[in-house]
C-alpha cells in the first residue's frame, strides 16, 4: 500500500443556517487516498462531494475530525498557515477556470510564483514551462476572454501545476466544456497523473469524465457509499 | 515590486472608471497644489526672500488707518541702532478707472532711498530730475509697459482719499524715470509703485497736513529688531500718537491678515474638496472590490494570504492617489509661471508639495480601509460558490 496523500479520520463539517438551524454536510468520514492516485469523487448535489474537496484543499476547516494532507495536520492550522500551505501543496482548478480577466495567460499562471522568492525571469520561464506543459504555450500573451474554454481550463490547470504542488485539487473541472475539449482537458489531467505522478482529486458529474480517474468514490448525503 | 503588474492590472480592470476617478484626483491636487501658491503668496509676503531683515516699521498702535505725525521721525531717528529713517502715506490711486490700481506712495526722495538702497537701480540723470522735478514721478518698469507710459509723459491719477485744496481727487504728474527693481521678486512685489513727492503731496493736500501713515527704519543690526521696536514705541506711550512698530515682514503678514485668515480659508476649501473626494474614491474603490470578490477568492485559494490581500488593494488605492496628485500637482507647478504674471508672490514651495504628497498617501489609506477590510473578510467558500 502507497503512503496515504490524504488521511481523514472520522471528519464531521456542519454548517449553521440562520440563528440555529445546523446542518450536518459530512457526518464520521474516514477515506484515504494513495500518493499519486488519480480518484473522481461522484454523487448528486449536496451530497458534500465539494465540501469533502475544500476541506482537502485547506479552502475549509472541519467541525470534527482530523484531516492530514500532505503530512500536514490541517484542522490544527490556522488561517495564515493554512494559506501557506495551499500555496506550497495544492493546486486548484475550478469549474469556471476563475483566470484574472485583466491578466494574460503567462501573467495568470505567473500568481501562484509570486508567492515565492523566485526572480521574475524564473517566474517567467515557469509559466511559459507550465504552459508548453498543457499545449498552450503559444497563448501565452493572450487574455482569458481571447481563449477557448477548453484553453482557458488548459491555462487554469498550468495555474495549478506551476508552483508544483503536491496534489491537484479540481472541482468539476470539465462542467462548463464540450465533450471534445472536456476530453482534451481530462487527457491532460490524466498525463499528469500518469507520467508525473501528481495526485489528482476530481469531483465530477460527469460519468465518463470519472472513467479517466483510477479510482472512483462515490458520496450521498455527507457519507461515502461506494468505492 | 513583484506584485506591481498585478496591482496595475487591476487598477485598469475598468478603464473607464478609473480614468474618472483619476480626473477627479488630479483636479483635486491641482486645486490644492494653486491654492498653495495662494498660500504662499500670503504667508510669504516679500517672496519668502531675507531683504527687509534689517527693516522696521512704525504705525499708529490702534489702527494703521489712523495717522502719525511728521514731527515724531526726530525722535525715531534718535534712537540708538536706527540708522535711517523715512515716512510714506496712503494714496490710494487709480489711473483713468478703478481697475487700474497703482500702488502710489509720496516720499521724502533722500531718506527713502537711504532705507531702499538695496532694492533699485535708478539712472543717475533720472534720479538727478526726480530730485529737481516738483511734480516728478519714478515708476516701476512694469508700470510703465502695463500703461504704455514713458519717461516725459505727463499723467493724471485718481486718488480715492485725497482732495487737493480745489477739491479735485484727480492729481498729475510727470514721469521722470524708472525703477528698476533689483531683483525677479522685488520687480514682483513692486509691479505697481509709483514714487512721487511727499512735500508736494502734502503741500497740495486739503486735509491730514503733517501727518503720515507709517515710519520705515533701516537698522544697524536685523537681531536687534524686537529691542528697537520696543524703544521706539516706549518714546511714545501714553502719547496722542502712540506707535506699534514691528519688522517689514510681520507688518506685511500682519496687513494681508486684515484680509481675513486666508490660510484658514483656503485650507477649509480643500478640506471640503477632499472630503467630497474622499466619499467619491472610496465609493469607487469599493465598488471595484466588490466586482473582483471572486477574484480576490481565487487569489486567497492560491495562498494569498490576509496581509498580501490587504497589501494589494491598499497599493491599488495608493497607486491611484498617488498617481493623481502628482500629476495634479505637476499641472500646478507648471502653471506656476503663468500665475506668477496674475498675482505677485505666488510660489510653490517644497513645504507646499510635501503636505500634497502625505494627502495623497493619508487620503489612499482612508478610502482603501473599508474596501481593503472586505477583501480580508471574505470566505473563500461562500465567495467562489457565489459565481454559480
Amino acid at each position: 500500500m502507497k503512503e496515504a496523500i490524504v488521511s481523514l479520520r472520522n471528519v464531521g463539517k456542519r454548517y449553521t443556517r440562520g440563528k440555529q438551524q445546523s446542518v450536518h454536510v459530512l457526518d464520521g468520514l474516514n477515506l484515504d487516498i494513495p500518493k499519486g492516485d488519480f480518484v473522481a469523487l461522484m454523487g448528486p448535489s449536496g451530497s458534500g462531494k465539494t465540501t469533502l474537496l475544500n476541506l482537502i484543499g485547506g479552502l475549509d476547516k472541519p467541525s470534527s475530525g482530523e484531516i492530514t494532507v500532505a503530512g500536514e495536520r490541517l484542522d490544527r492550522l490556522g488561517g495564515g498557515a493554512l494559506s501557506r500551505w495551499r500555496a506550497n501543496h495544492v493546486g486548484f482548478v475550478f469549474q469556471f477556470y476563475n483566470l484574472m480577466p485583466m491578466l494574460s495567460a503567462q501573467r495568470n499562471v505567473e500568481l501562484p510564483l509570486l508567492l515565492t522568492k523566485l526572480p521574475a525571469a524564473k517566474r517567467r520561464a515557469n509559466a511559459l514551462a507550465a504552459l508548453t506543459l498543457v499545449g498552450i504555450a503559444d497563448r501565452a500573451k493572450h487574455k482569458p476572454n481571447e481563449l477557448s474554454g477548453g484553453q482557458a481550463q488548459r491555462v487554469a490547470i498550468a495555474r495549478a501545476l506551476v508552483a508544483d504542488p503536491t496534489i491537484l485539487v479540481c472541482d468539476e473541472p470539465t462542467g462548463d466544456l464540450d465533450r471534445k475539449s472536456a476530453d482534451e482537458v481530462l487527457h491532460l489531467l490524466q498525463r499528469l497523473n500518469r507520467d508525473y505522478g501528481k495526485s489528482i482529486i476530481m469531483v465530477t458529474h460527469d460519468p465518463k469524465a470519472a472513467e479517466f480517474a483510477s479510482r472512483q468514490l462515490h458520496m450521498d448525503k455527507g457519507a461515502l457509499t461506494a468505492a | 515590486m513583484k506584485f506591481f503588474p498585478l496591482v496595475w492590472a487591476t487598477l485598469w480592470r475598468k478603464k473607464t472608471r478609473t480614468i474618472f476617478t483619476l480626473l477627479s484626483i488630479v483636479v483635486a491636487f491641482l486645486l490644492f497644489g494653486l491654492l498653495e501658491t495662494v498660500d504662499y503668496a500670503f504667508s510669504h509676503p516679500g517672496g519668502g526672500s531675507n531683504s527687509g531683515a534689517d527693516r522696521l516699521i512704525t504705525i499708529n498702535k490702534y489702527s494703521i488707518t489712523l495717522p502719525l505725525q511728521l514731527a515724531q521721525l526726530g525722535d525715531i531717528k534718535s534712537v540708538p541702532g536706527v540708522t535711517a529713517v523715512t515716512w510714506l502715506s496712503w494714496f490710494g490711486a487709480y489711473y483713468q478707472e478703478p481697475k487700474n490700481f497703482v500702488f502710489a506712495e509720496p516720499i521724502d526722495s533722500d531718506s527713502y532711498f537711504k532705507v531702499y538702497n538695496d532694492d533699485y537701480v535708478i539712472a543717475d540723470q533720472q534720479m538727478q530730475a526726480f530730485r529737481t522735478t516738483r511734480t516728478g514721478v519714478l515708476v516701476s518698469a512694469a508700470l510703465l509697459q502695463k500703461f504704455g507710459w514713458k519717461v516725459g509723459d505727463k499723467v493724471p491719477l485718481h486718488s480715492t482719499i485725497w482732495t487737493q485744496k480745489d477739491g479735485s481727487l484727480d492729481w498729475t504728474f510727470d514721469i521722470v524715470g524708472v525703477l528698476n527693481p533689483k531683483t525677479p521678486e522685488l520687480a514682483s512685489q513692486q509691479a505697481t509703485i509709483f514714487l512721487f513727492h511727499y512735500e508736494m503731496f502734502d503741500e497740495g493736500r486739503n486735509f491730514g497736513k503733517g501727518t503720515v501713515a507709517w515710519f520705515e527704519e533701516r537698522i544697524a543690526d536685523p537681531a536687534q529688531s524686537a529691542a528697537l521696536s520696543n524703544k521706539i514705541d516706549a518714546l511714545f506711550a501714553n502719547s496722542a500718537n502712540e506707535t506699534k512698530t514691528q519688522p517689514a515682514k510681520d507688518f506685511a503678514l500682519a496687513f494681508l491678515k486684515q484680509l481675513g485668515d486666508i490660510g484658514f480659508i483656503l485650507h477649509a476649501i480643500l478640506g471640503a474638496v477632499f472630503f467630497t473626494l474622499l466619499f467619491l474614491t472610496g465609493n469607487t474603490m469599493m465598488q471595484s472590490v466588490r466586482e473582483r470578490i471572486p477574484e480576490l477568492a481565487v487569489l486567497k485559494t492560491l495562498g494569498f494570504g490576509n496581509p498580501t490581500i490587504l497589501g494589494l488593494v491598499v497599493g491599488e488605492s495608493l497607486l491611484l492617489c498617488g498617481i493623481g496628485a502628482l500629476i495634479g500637482l505637476g499641472f500646478s507647478y507648471a502653471a506656476l509661471p503663468g500665475l506668477k504674471k496674475l498675482l505677485q508672490g505666488v510660489d510653490l514651495s517644497p513645504d507646499g508639495v510635501t503636505p500634497g504628497f502625505l494627502i495623497a498617501v493619508l487620503f489612499a489609506l482612508i478610502v482603501s480601509i473599508l474596501p481593503a477590510a472586505r477583501a480580508v473578510r471574505l470566505n473563500i467558500i461562500d465567495a467562489l460558490a457565489s459565481q454559480h
